[in-house]
């Protein structure tokens, strides 16, 4: 690192003002980065980070303020300004074209790459990739690749337009431990190569880790700008939340021994036919959370929706207190007197009806017997609304208003209080606090053990494992549709269950469940 | 700032295109009010254009639907089936099923209660007429169950299932004029036998009652929508069936019943239309009525009770035309042209209720 280049900002924001009608997603908010610098931003949900970035990328354009690159001021109106400007940006889904391979997504729409495919393109990319020790094969497709891989293909493309800013969206969402800490390594390098590096997150042990100042936004404002060395997690939440909060989840102990599901050689097909959980058994007791772990598309979604009834279950038998469930409605397993609760990881979509509001989407389930006649009976659920916006905090400007002029942790509150009040004996939670912030998650995490201290069995499909680690009793472990492992949440470790994400156990009986071959 | 500014690599586009806060209920009607004036002011425009003065020609299209109790009668007369129409085809809207088969199921509803004018015209009036307002119903409603259980089986689009079903009626009525219900004592010239006193209905304050039933269903469709759990499942579906099928509603029975209902309400205007206006039935008694209230329904919101509204507007419109046509010799097609300049605006409008225009303000 050369000093010089240290203390020259690669970025500068100044007063950058953004609103969405009434809604101020960004409000004066200053920011630098220098270059061989990794700066955090760190923000919960909705607080600006996103919309501060893609107005960097060119996708929306400031209401006011200015945008200093290397010291020049500059106007960014869309986003090849962006990349002509060196602004490289990874977003969270990767834009990739699946049956190319890596060489020919990372020269994609690149300028000046002229009318033939040259074989010189291959030993640039070789180049680049050793420069800053990424290790992928120019010549490998992206189909064939893991996650981790296709992420780096994103670096490389903004590295082949010669960006010297990377701006990196949540890069971690969809990692394991271990890919997590390679890409790490290369941000590290990229670092030492003199590039200015932001990475949004909401992850603090994350920033702890890997950036040298933290930003952090609190609703749409800049609240403080911290050297990573002088803080710590307690003191970053504070900022972030604006108020200390208590950052431990309790894992109440309960006494129910009995079984309430039992699952057997569960085989479920997805939309496309393709089997995407594969000859799966475990158990579910009573008073129990059972964590699902597993990067993104691992079955968690077939499983929950096979357990709901939503979807046809191929092979197996889902056991409820000993009678099979597999092959009845939705309705039908109502009617049996099972009450399970399924939060969908697809809030608006599945588990909501987005342009109505609160009242009417908390009669979803029950509106048949919210009176006997033909005509629905909403008394009941209004009481229920304002109970409910009391008790879990929600914000909404009426219990009338559509859903989905909700911020997102207020629909999942929504969503939540509607399964806990319907009483259920079990509860499938897929993805419970994503995109809420830390004080609702924690509402949320409470409100879990309170129905767990209640004898519910709960389905716990979640993504932070340092969360799962903490809340759970058991966590059971997916990797591509099979189970790899059901471990004991208090014996286990991170790595452990990070390599059982990634189907590297081959041996050591360790593990609970059933074994991959 | 100023120095820097000279320096500015791009420049900020003069008017940029921005999303607004969601407006209430109140901002959209004072919007969709402007929208309907600015749609006044161009159509006065195009007629300025024709070399008429546009306030003069307003004047006698207004008048003209209500300058006498005959012209009254005759606007009321037209917004019959429209608002009939409107009503059936928004009960399959909100569900998001997009019929525009309305046209057909008309048809279809005019048939079969014409079978029950034709051959048991001798019935008691009461009961023929309660026959043949459940027979319209069933012909429109069956007719709208082929897209619907086609959608459900092999997801077929209904958009254009519903279209090429018209069709399929209209000829069938062709094929009937010609055909078997030809009208024996018809000299040459094929056409169905008119029907008989008794298979009429009733002029209700000097119009047929085919008002009543109309203004009956805006009450009906109002609290079913609103009310009841069937109205209520009908807006899940529309929403989202993911979400529908995840709150244990079967689906699938809730598409064929709501588009029974919106067909059979179809199949109550054709029976209307039969009974009351035309007494007899021929290729033309759907007359566009079932594209019209594709209009109406969208312009309304799916809101009965503003349908109600909209269909006089239209009504008035259409009616006041043929006056301003016969008075000033200009052809029905500016009727239309202006129908369209109104739609068009209202429908343009819209884009306002979401976004909003930034312009530049430095430099």
């Amino acid at each position: 690192m050369i000093k010089e280049k240290e203390t020259k900002a690669a970025i500068e924001l100044k007063g950058i003002t953004k609103t969405f009608g009434t809604v101020v997603a960004n409000d004066t908010i200053d920011l630098s980065v220098r270059q061989g610098e990794i700066l955090a931003l760190l923000g919960e949900n909705g607080s600006g980070k996103t919309t501060l970035m893609n107005m960097l990328s060119g996708i929306y354009h400031p209401d006011s303020g200015s945008i200093f690159i290397n010291g020049e001021e500059v106007n960014i109106n869309s986003p090849e300004d962006s990349i002509r400007l060196g602004i490289g940006m990874i977003h969270q889904h990767f834009k990739l074209v699946d049956v190319f391979t890596a060489a020919d997504n990372i020269i994609l729409g690149g300028q000046g790459v002229g009318r033939w495919l040259t074989k010189s393109r291959i030993d640039r990319i070789r180049e680049i990739s050793s420069r800053f020790g990424l290790d992928i094969d120019p010549n490998k497709k992206i189909y064939n690749m893991s996650v981790g891989e296709k992420q780096t293909v994103e670096i490389l493309k903004v590295l082949y337009r010669k960006a010297d800013i990377l701006i990196l969206d949540e890069p971690t969402a969809v990692l394991t431990p271990q890919e997590t800490e390679r890409l790490f390594k290369i941000l590290r390098r990229m670092r030492e190569e003199g590039c200015a590096v932001i990475i949004i997150t909401h992850k603090l042990n994350e920033v702890l880790a890997i950036s040298d100042r933290v930003t952090i936004l609190r609703k749409g404002k800049s609240v403080a700008t911290v050297d990573t060395l002088k803080t710590d997690a307690k003191k970053l939440t504070e900022l972030m939340v604006g108020r200390p909060v208590e950052l431990s989840i309790n894992r109440p102990k309960t006494s129910f021994k009995e079984n309430l599901l039992e699952i057997h050689h569960l085989t479920v097909d997805n939309e496309e036919g393709i089997a995407a959980i594969k000859d799966i058994s475990f158990y579910l007791n009573k008073g129990e959370i059972l964590g699902v772990a597993g990067v993104a598309g691992s079955g968690q979604k077939e499983l929950c929706e096979a357990m709901a009834g939503l979807i046809p279950v191929k092979k197996g038998a889902i056991l409820y207190q000993k009678e099979n469930i597999v092959g009845k409605s939705p309705n039908e397993i109502i009617k049996l007197g099972i009450s399970m609760s399924f939060i969908p990881e697809d809030r608006l979509g599945m588990g909501l009806a987005a342009s109505m509001g609160m009242v009417d989407n908390l009669l979803l389930k029950s509106y048949r017997q919210s009176s006997k006649g033909p005509f629905i009976s909403k008394k009941k659920a209004r009481e229920l609304s304002k109970r409910l916006v009391k008790e879990l905090e929600i914000v909404t400007p009426d219990v009338d208003t559509p859903v989905r002029r909700l911020s997102g942790g207020n629909v999942q509150k929504v969503l939540l209080g509607r399964e806990i009040e319907s009483e259920p004996n079990v509860l499938i939670t897929a993805y419970a606090v994503r995109g809420l912030d830390i004080n609702s998650s924690y509402t949320i995490y409470n409100s879990l053990n309170e129905q767990k201290k209640k004898g519910v069995g709960i389905l716990f499909i979640g993504e932070d494992l340092d969360v799962m680690l903490e809340l759970c009793d058991r966590i059971m472990v997916l990797c591509h549709g099979k189970v790899t492992g059901i471990v004991d949440a208090e014996k286990t470790t991170k790595e452990e269950i990070g390599l059982m994400m990634t189907d590297a156990v081959s041996e050591g009986g360790k593990t609970g469940g059933s074994k991959q071959e | 700032m100023d120095q820097n500014k000279n320096k500015t690599t791009h420049k900020e586009p003069l008017i940029r295109i921005a999303k607004r806060a969601e407006l209430g209920s109140k901002e959209v009607a004072v919007l969709s009010l402007i929208a309907f004036v600015f749609a006044i002011v161009a159509g006065g425009i195009f007629i300025a254009c024709l070399g008429y003065n546009p306030l003069l020609i307003y004047r006698t299209i207004v008048e003209g639907a209500f300058r006498s109790e005959i012209a009254i009668k005759g606007t009321v007369k037209i917004a019959i089936p429209l608002l009939i129409t409107s009503l059936g085809i928004t009960l399959a809207f909100k569900m998001r099923f997009w019929n525009i088969g309305a046209e057909g199921q008309i048809i279809m509803g005019g048939i079969f209660s014409s079978y029950f004018a034709l051959f048991h015209g001798d019935w008691p009036h009461f009961l023929l007429i309660m026959v043949m307002i459940l027979a319209g119903m069933i012909g429109g409603g069956l007719w709208a169950l082929l897209p619907a259980y086609f959608k459900n089986r092999y997801g077929t689009n209904e958009t254009l299932f519903t279209l090429m079903l018209n069709y399929i009626a209209l000829y069938m009525i062709k094929y009937l004029t010609e055909g078997p219900w030809r009208d024996p004592g018809s000299s040459g010239f094929p056409k169905i036998a008119t029907f008989v006193q008794n298979a009429r209905l009733d002029l209700v304050g000097g119009v047929h009652a085919g008002w009543v039933i109309g203004l009956i269903l805006v009450v009906v469709v109002f609290i079913y929508l609103k009310f009841t759990k069937q109205g209520y499942e009908i807006s899940v579906v529309g929403e989202s069936q993911n979400t529908a099928h995840y709150a244990g509603m079967n689906v699938k029975k809730i598409i064929l019943r709501t588009m029974f209902l919106s067909g059979g309400i179809c199949g109550i205007a054709g029976m209307a239309q039969v009974a009351g206006a035309a007494y007899t039935l021929s290729d033309g008694i759907a007359g566009g009525t079932g594209f019209t209230a594709i209009i109406v329904a969208w312009l309304s919101k799916l809101n009965p009770v503003i349908i109600l509204v909209v269909t006089l507007l239209f009504s008035v419109l259409e009616k006041g035309s043929s006056v301003m046509q016969s008075t000033y010799g200009l052809s029905s097609a500016v009727s239309s042209i202006l129908q369209g300049i109104i739609l068009f605006f209202i429908l343009g409008f819209d884009f306002f209720t979401r976004y909003k225009f930034i312009v530049r303000r430095r430099g």
